[in-house]
C-alpha cells in the first residue's frame, strides 16, 4: 500500500541529452519521440525553427533545441530524436534533442525548484532533480517555447 | 419525457422560425394589410409556441403565446398593426431569440418572464376591444357570458362525478396565464377525462384518435399523462386533457366517444380563479418539462420518473456546456450524390486491387484503374463540398431588421437593398462573415450616409439613404459588397487624421495615393468619426474586419468617391480545406500555389526583364508588371543559370498582377490544406502546408501576400 502511494506522488521526466548536458522533460507533455526524419524548411521564421514534418497527416513545427539554447548545431546522428511535445496553446511541437536516455521517476523531495531569474532570457530550467546521485535539470517548457521576437510584435 | 434528442432539430427551427418573423414583420410594416404576411406571421408564432410547449420551456411557450394572440386579433381584422406595436413585436423577437441563445448555451430557457413585453400586449388587446365596434363588443360579450353562465351548473354536475379527474391537474403559472387568456378573449377552458374500455388493445392508437379530435376543436394546453406518455401507452384506463376552444363541452365530449371502444368523456369547464393562488406557490420552481401528474395510475411506469429526474439532472450538470453541436441541413439529393460516389469509390478500389493482383499485371491497367479512381475522389471532393456550402442567407437576413433599428436609433432616413442572398459559402465562412459585414452595414449607416438631409439634397440624392448588400459568386471567388450612396470617405481628414496620430509623416503622405491613404483606415484603432457612438467610430472596426476576413483566407477592400458613397468589397474563397495548386520547385524546395490566383504561366527571355524605380518589370502583353523572385523573398539560392529564360506565373489580385519568377514547374495537384500552427504562422507569405504523395511536406505560397 504504502509503496504505491508514494510511486503515484513522483513525477516521471524523460531524461534527454543536449550538448553533454542533461535535461528532464515532465513526460505527461510528450506526446511521441520519432526518429529524425526529413524536415521542411520555413522561410522567415527563427533560425532555431527548422521547419515543419509530416506527423501522421499532422504538421508540426521543430525546433532545434541546440540552437534555441545558443549551442553550435551539430550533425545528426543515430541517436537524434524528436521529442513532441503538446503544448496547450500551440499544439504540437517538435524539439530536436541529442540523444534520448531514460524515463526517471523524482519524488517530490528529490527536486529543488529554482529561483526565478527575471533577467536571465535563456532561463529554461526551473528546477533540478536529484538521481543516483547525478544531477539533472528540469525544463520549463513555456520557456523553452517563448519567442522574444513575438512578444517585441505584441 | 426526455426531450434533450430533439433539442437541435429545435434550436434550428426556432431560429429559422425567428428569422421569418423578423423578416415577415419587416414587411407587415410596409405593408400593414396585407393578410398574407399576416397568415405567415400567426403560422410561424403558432408553430414557435407548440414546440416551445413541447420543449417544456414554458416562459417562451407562454411569450409565443401572447405574441399570437396579438396577430389572432390582427388576423380577424379586430386589431390594427401601428408603428407602436411593431416596435414591441420586435422587442418580444429579440426576448424570444435570448431563450434560444439560452438554451443553446445551457439547456435552460433562463428567468426572465418578459412581464413587461406581455403586459403590453395585453394592453394593445384590451384598448384593441375598448376601441372595437358595437357589433363586435355584443358578439364577444355573449361569447363570454355564455360559459360564465354555464360554467357553475357543469361544476356542480361535475363535481359529483369522481371520474373528473382532469380537476386534479395542476396548473403552471404560465399555463394558467394562457387560461385567462383565452376566457378573457371569449374562449372556453375545459377540462375533459377520457376513459378507454377496458378490453381495448390499442389503448395508445385510440387515445391518439381522440387527441386528434380534440385537436380539431380546440387547442390542447394540458395533457395528463403527457403526450408523449400516451402514445407511448404509459397510462392506465383514463387521461385528461385541458382544451381552450370556441366549441362546449358536448361537442368535445362527442368527439371523444366517436372514437370507438372509448367508454367514456366527461367533462367541465375549468374555473380559474378558484385555488390558483396555492397552485402558484407550489408550481413555480418546477420547471421539468413534465406536469407532475396529479392522478396516474397505479401502475406508474418508473422509467418515467426517472427520466425525468435525470433530465433535470443533467441539466444542472451541463450547464456551462453548450448543449447544441453545429449542424449543416443537407440536401437528400447532395447525401444521394455522395452515396453515389462512395460506391464508385468502392468499386474503384476493388478494381483497382484485382488490377495489380493479377498475374502479369500490365502497368497499364494499373494506371486505367488509378485515373479512374482520381476522377472519383475529385468528384467526391466536390460532392462534400457542395454538402458544406451554405446560402448566405441565414446571415444576411438579419440585416434589414438591424438597418430598421439603427433609422430609428440615427433618426435618419435609409434603405437596405439586398441581392444575392441565395448565393452559397462553405459553412464555417458563412458563420464567421456575419459580424464582419454587421460592422461595414453599421460603418456605412452610421457615417456614410450623411446625417445632413439638406447635405444629401444639395448633393442632388434622394431623401433617404441607400445601403446596397450584393453578393455574387467570381469564378473561384465569392464577392460580398456593402455600398451606399452616402458620404463617401474624406481622404484629406484620413490624411490629416494619420499625420496627427503619427502614423505616416507628412513627406509619406505626400507621396502616398488616395487608396493608399484609404487603406490606412484599416490598421488598429483608427478612427475618423468625428463622435463616437455605440453604433461605431471607436477605431475598434475596420482593423478586425480586415483580420477576420484575412483569417478566412480572403481580402477586402474600399473604394470611395467624397461625396458620392463607398463601397466595401470582400472577396472569399469558395472553399477552404482542398484546392487546386500548381506545383512548382524554387531552390530544390517544393512550393504550391493556388490555382486560383494564377493568370498565366509565361517563359521570359532575361533581356525582357526592365528595372523601373528600381523594381523589376515585365512588359507583358501591353501591361506592366512587377516581378518577384521567390527565392528571394523564401531565401533560398535559385538553381538556375542567369542566361536562362525565366518562368514566370502571372498572379493576380483583384485589379493588380505580379508576376513569381520559379525554377521549375512540376504539374497540377489537388492538395489539402493544412494549418502550419500558431507557433511558426508569422510568414505572411506561407499561408500554409500540405503534404504529397510520398509523405513529404510542401508549403502554400500565399501570392495575395506578395503582391
Amino acid at each position: 500500500m504504502n509503496e504505491v502511494k508514494v510511486f503515484s506522488e513522483a513525477i516521471q521526466y524523460i531524461k534527454i541529452e543536449v550538448g553533454e548536458e542533461f535535461y528532464g522533460v515532465d513526460i505527461s507533455i510528450i506526446d511521441n519521440i520519432v526518429r529524425m526524419q526529413r524536415i521542411t524548411r520555413v522561410p522567415n521564421v527563427a533560425p532555431y525553427i527548422k521547419g515543419v514534418i509530416n506527423l501522421r497527416g499532422e504538421i508540426v513545427p521543430i525546433m532545434n533545441l541546440r540552437l534555441k539554447m545558443g549551442l553550435e548545431e551539430i550533425e545528426y546522428s543515430k541517436t537524434t530524436r524528436i521529442i513532441i511535445i503538446k503544448t496547450e496553446n500551440f499544439g504540437k511541437i517538435g524539439l530536436i534533442v541529442d540523444a534520448v536516455k531514460e524515463v526517471v521517476a523524482l519524488e517530490e523531495d528529490q527536486i529543488e525548484k529554482l529561483p526565478y531569474d527575471n533577467s536571465d532570457e535563456n532561463h529554461f530550467v526551473n528546477a533540478v532533480g536529484k538521481v543516483d546521485g547525478s544531477l539533472v535539470s528540469l525544463l520549463d517548457i513555456n520557456v523553452v517555447l517563448y519567442d522574444k521576437s513575438s512578444k517585441e510584435e505584441a | 419525457m426526455d426531450v434533450s434528442q430533439y433539442l437541435d432539430v429545435f434550436i434550428d427551427e426556432s431560429k429559422e422560425h425567428l428569422q421569418n418573423l423578423n423578416t415577415q414583420i419587416l414587411d407587415l410594416e410596409q405593408e400593414p394589410g396585407n393578410m398574407d404576411t399576416i397568415n405567415e406571421i400567426f403560422r410561424a408564432a403558432h408553430t414557435l409556441k407548440g414546440m416551445a410547449g413541447t420543449m417544456g420551456y414554458k416562459r417562451m411557450q407562454n411569450l409565443t403565446h401572447n405574441m399570437e394572440n396579438v396577430f389572432s386579433e390582427v388576423r380577424n381584422g379586430e386589431a390594427k398593426v401601428n408603428a407602436a406595436i411593431v416596435d414591441v413585436l420586435f422587442q418580444c423577437l429579440d426576448a424570444l431569440d435570448e431563450y434560444v441563445s439560452n438554451i443553446q448555451a445551457t439547456g435552460d430557457e433562463g428567468d426572465n418572464d418578459n412581464e413587461n413585453l406581455i403586459k403590453v400586449f395585453n394592453d394593445f388587446l384590451e384598448g384593441k376591444s375598448s376601441e372595437g365596434e358595437a357589433a363586435k363588443e355584443e358578439k364577444s360579450e355573449a361569447k363570454e357570458a355564455e360559459p360564465e353562465k354555464a360554467a357553475p351548473e357543469t361544476e356542480a354536475a361535475g363535481s359529483s362525478d369522481e371520474d373528473a379527474s382532469w380537476k386534479n391537474i395542476k396548473f403552471a403559472e404560465s399555463q394558467l396565464v394562457v387560461m385567462k387568456e383565452a376566457v378573457k378573449e371569449g374562449k372556453k377552458v375545459i377540462g375533459l377525462t377520457v376513459t378507454v374500455q377496458e378490453s381495448c388493445i390499442l389503448k395508445a392508437a385510440r387515445a391518439f384518435l381522440v387527441y386528434k379530435a380534440v385537436e380539431e376543436l380546440g387547442e390542447i394546453i394540458v395533457s395528463n399523462p403527457s403526450a408523449q406518455d400516451i402514445e407511448d401507452e404509459k397510462f392506465d384506463l383514463e387521461f385528461s386533457l385541458i382544451v381552450i376552444s370556441d366549441s362546449d363541452i358536448d361537442a368535445l365530449k362527442n368527439a371523444a366517444t366517436n372514437v370507438s371502444e372509448i367508454e367514456k368523456a366527461v367533462g367541465g369547464y375549468v374555473v380559474l380563479d378558484g385555488a390558483p393562488a396555492e397552485e402558484k406557490t407550489e408550481e413555480k420552481p418546477a420547471i421539468e418539462p413534465d406536469n407532475k401528474p396529479a392522478v396516474v395510475a397505479d401502475k406508474k411506469p418508473s422509467a418515467v420518473d426517472s427520466g425525468a429526474n435525470t433530465a433535470a439532472a443533467n441539466k444542472t450538470a451541463d450547464k456551462k456546456k453548450p448543449v447544441v453541436n453545429r449542424t449543416v441541413r443537407v440536401d437528400i439529393e447532395k447525401l444521394d450524390d455522395l452515396m453515389n460516389l462512395v460506391s464508385e469509390l468502392i468499386i474503384a478500389k476493388n478494381s483497382l486491387v484485382s488490377a495489380a493482383t493479377t498475374k502479369g499485371a500490365s502497368t497499364n491497367n494499373v494506371n486505367e484503374q488509378i485515373e479512374y479512381l482520381e476522377s472519383v475522389t475529385t468528384n467526391l471532393h466536390e460532392s462534400v463540398m457542395k454538402v458544406r456550402m451554405v446560402p448566405i442567407e441565414s446571415v444576411v437576413n438579419k440585416f434589414p431588421r438591424m438597418i430598421r433599428d439603427l433609422q430609428k436609433k440615427l433618426g435618419k432616413k435609409m434603405e437596405l437593398y439586398m441581392s444575392g442572398e441565395e448565393t452559397e459559402l462553405d459553412r464555417t465562412v458563412v458563420d464567421e462573415i456575419g459580424d464582419p459585414l454587421m460592422h461595414l452595414l453599421r460603418n456605412s449607416a452610421d457615417h456614410g450616409i450623411e446625417d445632413d438631409v439638406n447635405l444629401r439634397k444639395e448633393r442632388g440624392k434622394p431623401e433617404a439613404g441607400s445601403i446596397w448588400l450584393d453578393a455574387y459568386q467570381d469564378g473561384n471567388n465569392v464577392v460580398i459588397e456593402v455600398r451606399d450612396d452616402g458620404n463617401g470617405i474624406d481622404v484629406a481628414a484620413v490624411r490629416n487624421k494619420a499625420i496627427e496620430r503619427g502614423t505616416i509623416t507628412e513627406e509619406q503622405a505626400a507621396s502616398m495615393s488616395d487608396p493608399e491613404i484609404i487603406n490606412l483606415l484599416f490598421l488598429p484603432s483608427f478612427s475618423t468619426a468625428k463622435q463616437v457612438s455605440d453604433i461605431s467610430g471607436r477605431g475598434v472596426g475596420l482593423d478586425v474586419v480586415k483580420s477576420k476576413i484575412e483569417s478566412l483566407s480572403g481580402e477586402v477592400d474600399v473604394k470611395s468617391v467624397y461625396g458620392e458613397g463607398s463601397k466595401w468589397t470582400i472577396r472569399l474563397p469558395l472553399t477552404l480545406a482542398i484546392i487546386q495548386s500548381l506545383m512548382v520547385v524554387i531552390g530544390g524546395e517544393k512550393y504550391a500555389i493556388p490555382l486560383g490566383n494564377i493568370q498565366t504561366i509565361e517563359s521570359i527571355v532575361p533581356d525582357e526583364i526592365r528595372t523601373v524605380q528600381q523594381k523589376e518589370v515585365i512588359n507583358l502583353r501591353g501591361s506592366v508588371i512587377p516581378i518577384i523572385r521567390l527565392n528571394e523573398v523564401l531565401g533560398c539560392e535559385s538553381t538556375r543559370k542567369p542566361e536562362e529564360d525565366y518562368i514566370v506565373v502571372v498572379v493576380k489580385k483583384g485589379d493588380v498582377q505580379a508576376g513569381l519568377v520559379i525554377d521549375e514547374l512540376t504539374g497540377q495537384q489537388e492538395i489539402v490544406i493544412k494549418s502550419l500552427g500558431k507557433y511558426i504562422n508569422k510568414s505572411k507569405v506561407i499561408s500554409g502546408a500540405t503534404i504529397l504523395g510520398d509523405g513529404e511536406v510542401a508549403l502554400i505560397i500565399d501570392p495575395n501576400a506578395l503582391i
